[in-house]
């Protein structure tokens, strides 16, 4: 087995450095030899080595699906602290304490935007139950929510944002297809941004395909990812807020 | 099937209480049409088509009439002094409106009786047309053979009709039984059904009549090809329900989602609206055999499915006295529930257990529809194949009719294509593994499955009470299903309900009601 360069990690699966992933898809090729040539080749373009085919099965006339086990050759470095998108999470207690200062609570506003009927995402930060024993923002004294559900226009969430006066603005985006979650992000910011509101409101998504990173380059203010609890959530906006009015 | 003693008299009580909550809104219902049910006469007198600019012939002479204050007698009324008048058919007295040419109201009055008959007999004469296509569809079907219970129910959804079929292959293949084409999202809104074959929707494809005629076609090959039947299912809902019911009857579909309560809650679709043209879509879909599933599984994503289930349950006697009331038989109404209980409850399977087993012994002459876990599935696909192979086997165990197939990427992406085939393939094995389970338990009788269900079915007594008393709309208003509040006077599509004149006319009403055509 190739070692790679200290400094640099690949995927561990069973021995330190075996570089070994899992790889699941479909290629448009009718179950055959050549179908699975056509899977190893593509492998090895990809930077797979060895690749171990656990599982092959014809789907329908001219389609098969692979699952494979495969050495990954590349290793990269780890990535820099980022420091916007990393910061120590609080207690509720301490996320409260900290917000006392404000002497308000603070106002968010949160939806699913777009066609998606899933409500979920929104819920598990939201809702006084919250997600897996941790309580959503409901529960917290420091914020006033209201959470508007899943199918809703950037339109409407963006009048009532303005109605009561939000602090900040909550997206999740659950099932997309086509980058569809994409388009319905962008036109919330351009529209926040025609009616004059970017500094006033703080802008927050979250979804199974939202990094802080693609967040942040859609022209929001930070983006939660799956593995995200009502808590990191909490502690964002209450160190933002304080942040922005100037207090430590 | 395993039995848990229920009280008989809870159960007889949960009919009658539902049986006025449908009759009190009955009455509401039978004093009123819509642009949708006057559209969907005209596509059962065989109007068909859009005009040049897409706009359905249908909205075109349903909109001319209503511009002219005369909808409230019915479409029929006007198009059937046209064709006395003029001598042309249903079709083209329709191009002639979307023209211009024609002002449907500026016919002869003197002919109305003569005029009358005109229609009841093209109507009589399309419905034994249709009749005959579905009795057909039907022997072919019996022929041929088909799955047993609980059928695999499949969604395809990639938006694009022509990628549906590939999708529909592989299910086809991997021993799927019913395959739903979901529409687009938001299809609901639209006041009119769009035209043509779609290829570019998102999370589903338009529900048109081209594309149900194109899967359906492909549906009928692939049933050829493995030798036996593949249904093919759609979504009877939103603003066009009727309609949606008539096409779906004109191309040999048997099965649709059709569920008022949904697009009142989830889509914000006027109370009143939908509930009148539910009334007329399920009256087409139980004069032509097509099984309708009904929504209660959604009020479980809304609210705590172990507080929820009781409204589950209410909603399932409702919707049912309901289809009742429209002229549907028991046989063809699956209502529906769902496996939706928070994974890290102790005991969950027992509750969902119980759960399943109530509906499936409260309805036992209805096709009951069971839905998968989609609520508190994260996108770790592991851990839902995982969920779903329980819910499988309560699908089994219960002796659930339709089972809709939970994919190991729910929660994330609109499935692709492996993930319905890993999906059919988990179902077969817990269907085989665990054929005759149910005929080898009994329950405890103190035990917590049938202590869950006695709770339920008692507090789904004290909730249909409650409904009875105050009626559905006020029930809905309050918040008693799904946890969503909507209100009578608002949401979409009140502007499309009318007042029946005293001389409203709709053939189809009575002939649709006459018997069964299959």
């Amino acid at each position: 087995m190739s070692t790679i360069r200290a400094g640099l990690v690949r995927p561990y699966a069973d021995h330190t450095d075996d570089g070994i992933v899992q790889l699941s898809f479909t290629l448009p090729v009718q179950d055959s030899a050549r179908a699975t040539r056509a899977a190893i080749e593509l492998c090895r373009c990809i930077g797979m080595v060895n690749p171990d085919i656990a599982h092959q099965q014809a789907l329908v006339d001219g389609y098969t699906y692979f699952v494979i086990y495969a050495r990954c050759v590349e290793g990269v470095e780890i990535p820099e602290q980022d420091e916007a998108g990393e910061f120590d999470y609080m207690s509720r207690q301490q996320v409260d304490d900290l917000l006392a200062g404000l002497g308000r609570p603070v106002r968010v506003i949160g939806a699913g935007t777009g066609t998606d009927t899933h409500s979920l995402g929104i819920d598990a930060m939201l809702n006084l139950k919250g997600f897996h024993g941790e309580p959503g923002l409901e529960a917290y004294k420091s914020f006033d929510v209201i959470n508007l559900g899943s199918q809703v226009p950037n339109e409407r969430l963006l009048a009532l944002a303005v109605e009561r006066d939000a602090d900040a603005i909550l997206v999740s985006q659950t099932v997309s297809q086509q980058n569809l979650h994409v388009q319905n992000l962008t036109q919330l910011v351009d529209m926040v941004e025609a009616e004059g509101l970017r500094d006033r409101l703080l802008l927050v998504c979250g979804g199974p395909r939202i990094s802080p990173e693609l967040a942040r380059e859609l022209g929001f203010d930070q983006g939660f990812s799956t593995g995200t609890y009502p808590n990191h959530l909490a502690s964002y906006l209450a160190t933002e807020i304080m942040r922005r009015r100037g207090t430590p | 099937m395993n039995a848990i003693n229920i009280d008989p008299h809870a159960v007889e009580k949960c009919h009658r209480l539902a049986t006025k909550v449908a009759d009190d809104l009955g009455n509401m219902i039978e004093c009123r049409t819509t642009d949708s049910i006057e559209r969907s006469v005209l596509r059962l007198l065989g109007v068909e088509g859009a005009c040049s600019l897409d706009i359905p012939l249908v909205n075109h002479v349903v909109d001319h009439v209503k511009e002219r204050g005369s909808l409230s007698h019915g479409v029929a009324t006007w198009v059937g002094r046209a064709m006395h008048d003029t001598g042309l058919d249903a079709q083209k007295i329709a191009e002639a409106v979307s023209r211009g040419e024609l002002d449907l109201t500026k016919t002869s009055e003197s002919s109305a009786s003569v005029a009358a008959e005109l229609i009841e007999k093209q109507a009589r004469q399309r419905l034994r047309e249709l009749g005959r296509a579905i009795a057909e569809r039907r022997s072919w079907r019996a022929e041929i053979g088909e799955g047993t219970a609980p059928l695999a129910y499949v969604l395809t959804a990639t938006g694009n009709v022509h990628e549906d079929i590939r999708h529909v292959g592989a299910v086809a293949r991997a021993g799927g039984d019913i395959i739903a084409l979901i529409r687009s999202t938001a299809q609901s809104l639209l006041d009119y059904v769009p035209e043509g074959l779609t290829t570019e929707g998102y999370g589903g494809t338009y529900a048109t009549q081209a594309n149900f005629r194109a899967l359906r076609a492909a549906t009928d090959e692939f049933a050829r090809q493995r030798g036996s039947y593949l249904q093919l299912s759609s979504f009877s809902s939103g603003l066009c329900m009727p309609e949606i019911a008539v096409m779906g009857v004109i191309e040999g579909l048997d099965n649709m989602v059709n569920d008022a309560m949904y697009g009142i809650l989830y889509r914000d679709i006027n109370m009143t609206r939908t509930l009148i043209d539910q009334n007329f879509s399920r009256t087409v879909s139980g004069h032509f055999g097509i099984v309708i599933n009904t929504g209660e599984d959604n009020f479980l994503r809304t609210v705590d499915p172990m507080d929820g289930a009781p409204s589950v349950v209410c909603s399932q006697f409702i919707n049912y006295h309901l289809a009742k009331r429209s002229g549907m038989t028991p046989n063809l109404v699956a209502v529906g529930n769902a496996f939706e209980i928070d994974p890290s409850v102790p005991n969950s399977l027992l509750y969902e257990w119980s759960h399943a087993l109530l509906t499936r012994q409260l309805f036992p002459e209805c096709p009951v529809k069971y839905m998968p876990p989609t609520k508190h599935m994260n996108g770790d696909g592991y851990r839902t194949h995982a969920a779903d192979t329980l819910f499988n086997l309560v699908s089994v165990a219960t002796g659930q009719a339709i089972q809709t197939i939970g994919v190991p990427s729910e929660g994330t992406y609109t499935p692709h294509i492996q993930d319905r085939v890993i999906a059919l393939g988990g179902s077969s094995y817990v269907r085989t593994a665990a054929r005759d389970l149910s005929r080898e338990l009994t329950f405890r009788p103190d035990g917590i499955i049938v202590t869950r269900a006695r709770t339920v079915l008692q507090q789904a007594v004290e909730e249909l009470e409650r409904v009875a008393a105050e009626g559905l709309e006020s029930a809905i208003e309050r918040g008693a299903f799904g946890g969503v509040r909507r209100k009578r006077s608002e949401g979409r599509g009140l502007d499309g309900v009318h007042l029946k004149h005293k001389d409203y006319f709709n053939p189809f009403e009575s002939l649709l009601r006459e018997g069964a055509a299959v």
